[in-house]
């Protein structure tokens, strides 16, 4: 079929399953999808210059809005790179929150992520019950820090508060139910016959392509690429916590859903373990001014977060405000595959595509 | 497969390729590989052999005078990760690309393209990728002037 | 006379799917709410029940927006062509023993043909909105339900041959209540055909919320939606009316008005069972979906109508 023959459909950029505001120019032979192009940028705006004219503690805020399914990813980032520009050390307490938090994040992010995977393939109780569990970690975070989006939790030299009263017992009911429910949500959305069909061998990612574009997280673990931060590359208190890394076989967009699923159950333990080891002690670094003034120089960390890894860039020429910032975004670098993993699917299975991409459209656009 | 140490990827790197030992330092804790931009293509490229198969993070540095180019590359091997940096003058800022390398590379350039303006040669598709395409001007370049950008006051 | 009663029969048809919406989507709501670990509508009436008489209000005054590319005359018309076969086909649908308000000798043909006729509404309001998306829903919309014709044909054809008639009135006099197990299979076809036939989840492609926004209705507001919307209802009704009646005996269960509402009670059941499916599963691919029709939908009335032959040359 000639190219004047073709359709071109703009998905988005306010569209159901773009999951915030992305546009894909599609081009359609019938119902296939022959070329793809995700366009980006209508969220774009502009933290990485606005960090650079606000004080190193401003800017954690802003990292909130970067992936704001989960937040406390780039505030922990962040601070990350902070902390090591400024060589401040970490009270243990400090990290074993740090650990549980995020872990709950994970919790919390994959949660949206299998849930529009059912409401992409148009099983939208999927999605209900999934945000039902999302809820409760929200909630546990407002106990902690105030708000349910953004957090502005995780700070340089520590966390924002220690653990409100009662705050362990509850988190501890909501991971011991989790798995339960987590195998309900599976049996619903992953055990049905038609999500089976729609997932199960829609867009494949090679485990080489995987590694080539620089996927990381559950798209690049779904393709069975045994890489995550959290073994790896260890950071935190990691090491000292038990925890297998579910993998994929296919790459296909069923895997990817599955890998987050595991990666919910994996995430209870870690946090049953890492509430087990919680000691009592400061959560804050001592005498850390209010004005950080890391010497000159750069930093790079990165952390695992739910969409992959996250790494914060900081460079500093000695004065109160970051030099340069920059985040390695995993959604960014996952969406990218979007054009190759859609090409030959029908315009159904783009969204599906394009929702096991996990993409947060703060995170990208920056 | 154990996790390689800093000090094992200066011995490693030395080993396969000597001429680009002196260049190589440690700075908080990652090992970074300062090279001239004219040999930076080559570098990588070595890099690459070396099993360095994943490219993290491509960013650029506004340092006046001059660009940094920072490149994040990581080892599934050896487990490691370390810093390519590379500085280009401001008046020619253009580069080698590195798509052919690493295809992670292909939105990663075209973002430094759009908010710093440095062209990368060999780019299969470098366009603005952020910004609209009649945006005038790169945002993250210092001298870039903007009335809503507001400067926050030192204190807090 | 025939002119008065067509009137007569227009306004009952046109009370009757507009009440039916009005209960459907309320119920729809409370059953979507009890799926979901939600409550559902709870604040106006008992239950949230007079909810819907508030919804209606903001749809007839929501503003008729008509897009400036749009073809104005079947954009604005098309919801009518898709309504008026529904509420037409409700006509030959047998409520009281001997009587149907059309007792036509070709009944049960015409209830299988003229909603079909709404497909063409569909395709023109996807025209009509001069939308790429609207277009495609369009035709998938076109597409499914020709298809979905046949296997919904073939199952209640294996009632017909039992009943030895087309009029509806004369194959319910006929009707046992032995051919509930003989045509059990042949209802699960017409079950699922008939969710396929009004667009419903898991065969809502046309509308599929999450790839073509609405489908061919994704440019109306207000009351044109609200038409799109009845029709939807209406088709649900009537399948729900027809199936109980020629599958489940209908009101032959019990005499007078109790028969009556035996005959509604088994549609609310069909009518439940349809909203249960359509919260609970996926939506189908496109070529799964016609797949399905065509290995699987239709040797399986197939088997139902040669079994039903069997049945009825046996006897």
């Amino acid at each position: 079929m000639s190219a004047e023959c073709r359709t071109v459909v703009n998905v988005g950029p306010s569209h159901p399953s773009t999951h915030g505001v992305c546009r894909v120019l599609v081009e359609l032979d019938g119902e296939i999808v022959r070329r793809a192009e995700p366009i980006i940028g209508y969220l774009h705006r502009g933290i990485e210059k606005m960090a650079e004219n606000r004080s190193y503690l401003q800017v954690v805020p802003l990292t909130d809005r970067l992936d704001y399914v989960g937040s406390m990813y780039a505030n922990w980032a962040y601070c990350r790179a902070v902390e090591r520009l400024a060589g401040i050390r970490v009270p243990e307490r400090a990290e074993y929150i740090r650990v549980i938090v995020c872990e709950l994040q994970r919790i919390a992010s994959h949660m949206m992520s299998i849930g529009s995977t059912g409401a992409d393939t148009g099983a939208f109780t999927a999605f209900m019950y999934a945000f039902n569990q999302r809820e409760q970690v929200v909630d546990l975070f407002e106990a902690l820090s105030g708000s349910r989006l953004t957090y502005n939790y995780v700070r340089p030299g520590g966390v924002g508060a220690d653990l409100p009263e009662g705050w362990v017992e509850r988190c501890r009911e909501f991971v011991a139910q989790h798995p339960a429910a987590m195998m309900e949500i599976d049996d619903l959305l992953f055990g049905n016959v038609i999500c089976r069909a729609r997932t199960k061998g829609i867009g494949v990612l090679t485990p080489h392509d995987a590694i080539g574009w620089g996927a990381s997280g559950p798209v690049a673990r779904g393709s069975g690429v045994d890489w995550d931060l959290r073994r790896d590359d260890p950071y935190s208190v990691y090491p000292r916590l038990d925890f297998t890394v579910p993998l994929g076989e296919r790459g296909d967009c069923y895997d990817r859903g599955r890998v987050r699923l595991w990666e919910c159950v994996e995430s209870c333990r870690i946090v049953t373990q890492a509430l087990d080891q919680l000691e009592p002690g400061p959560v804050q670094a001592e005498g850390l001014p209010r004005l950080l003034a890391p010497r000159p120089g750069d930093a790079y960390d990165h952390i695992e977060s739910a969409r992959g890894s996250l790494g914060v860039y900081l460079v500093s020429d000695g004065s109160v405000r970051p030099y340069r910032m920059h985040v390695r975004s995993p959604a960014f670098a996952n969406l990218a595959l979007l054009p190759m993993l859609a090409e030959g699917h029908t315009l159904s299975d783009l969204v599906v595509v394009l929702g096991s991409l996990d993409p947060v459209f703060g995170e990208v656009d920056r | 497969m154990t996790r390689m140490t800093i000090d094992e990827l200066r011995e490693h790197l030395c080993a396969a390729y000597p001429d680009l030992c002196p260049l190589f330092s440690v700075e908080f804790g990652d090992g970074v590989l300062l090279v001239d931009s004219a040999r930076l293509r080559e570098a990588l490229e070595d890099l690459k052999e070396l099993g360095f198969d994943r490219l993290g993070m491509v960013t650029a540095v506004d340092f006046g005078d001059e660009f940094e180019l920072v490149y994040r590359l990581t080892s599934r091997s050896m487990r490691v990760g370390m810093f390519v940096k590379a500085r280009v003058p401001r008046s020619i800022a253009s580069v080698r690309s590195t798509v052919d390398l690493w295809p992670s590379a292909d939105w990663q350039e075209r973002e430094i393209f759009d908010l710093f303006g440095i062209v990368f040669e060999a780019h299969p598709d470098l366009r603005r990728i952020l910004l609209t395409d009649d945006w005038v001007g790169h945002p993250l370049r210092k001298d870039y002037i903007d009335d809503s950008i507001i400067r926050r006051p030192d204190y807090l | 006379m025939s002119f008065v009663w067509g009137l007569l029969y227009g306004t009952g048809a046109v009370i009757l799917i507009a009440g039916g919406a009005v209960v459907g989507v309320w119920w729809e709501r409370k059953v979507s709410a009890r799926i979901q670990l939600r409550l559902g509508p709870q604040q106006l009436g008992p239950a949230g029940s007079l909810q819907m008489l508030a919804d209606v209000p903001k749809l007839l005054f929501k503003e008729d927006v008509v897009p400036a590319s749009a073809d104005r005359l079947l954009f604005r018309y098309a919801p009518l062509a898709v309504f008026a076969p529904i509420a037409m086909s409700l006509a030959v649908i047998p409520f009281w023993a001997g009587w149907a308000p059309l007792d036509s000798a070709a009944g049960v043909l015409f209830f299988l043909a003229v909603p079909s006729i709404s497909v063409l509404g569909i395709l023109f309001s996807a025209w009509g909105s001069h939308n790429t998306l609207a277009t495609l829903g369009g035709v998938r919309a076109a597409a499914q339900m020709v298809s979905y014709e046949v296997p919904r044909a073939l199952a209640v054809l294996s009632v017909v041959v039992l009943g030895g008639s087309l009029q509806p009135s004369e194959l319910m006099d006929a009707w046992r209540w032995w051919w509930i197990p003989v045509t059990l299979l042949g209802f699960g076809v017409y079950f699922i055909a008939s969710i396929a036939e009004m667009n419903r989840g898991p065969f809502d492609l046309p509308e599929a919320e999450s790839e073509l926004v609405a489908g061919y209705f994704a440019d109306y507001s207000g009351i044109r939606w609200a038409v799109f919307m009845m029709a939807e209802y209406g088709a649900m009704i009537a399948s729900a009316l027809f199936g109980a009646a020629l599958f489940f005996g209908g009101f032959m269960w019990l005499p007078g008005v109790a028969g009556l509402a035996v005959h509604i009670g088994i549609a609310a059941l069909i009518i439940t069972a349809v909203m249960w499916v359509k919260w609970t599963f996926p939506r189908l691919r496109q070529d799964q979906l016609m797949t399905f029709c065509w290995t699987v939908l239709t040797p399986l009335a197939l088997v139902q109508l040669v079994l039903a032959v069997v049945v009825a040359l046996w006897l």
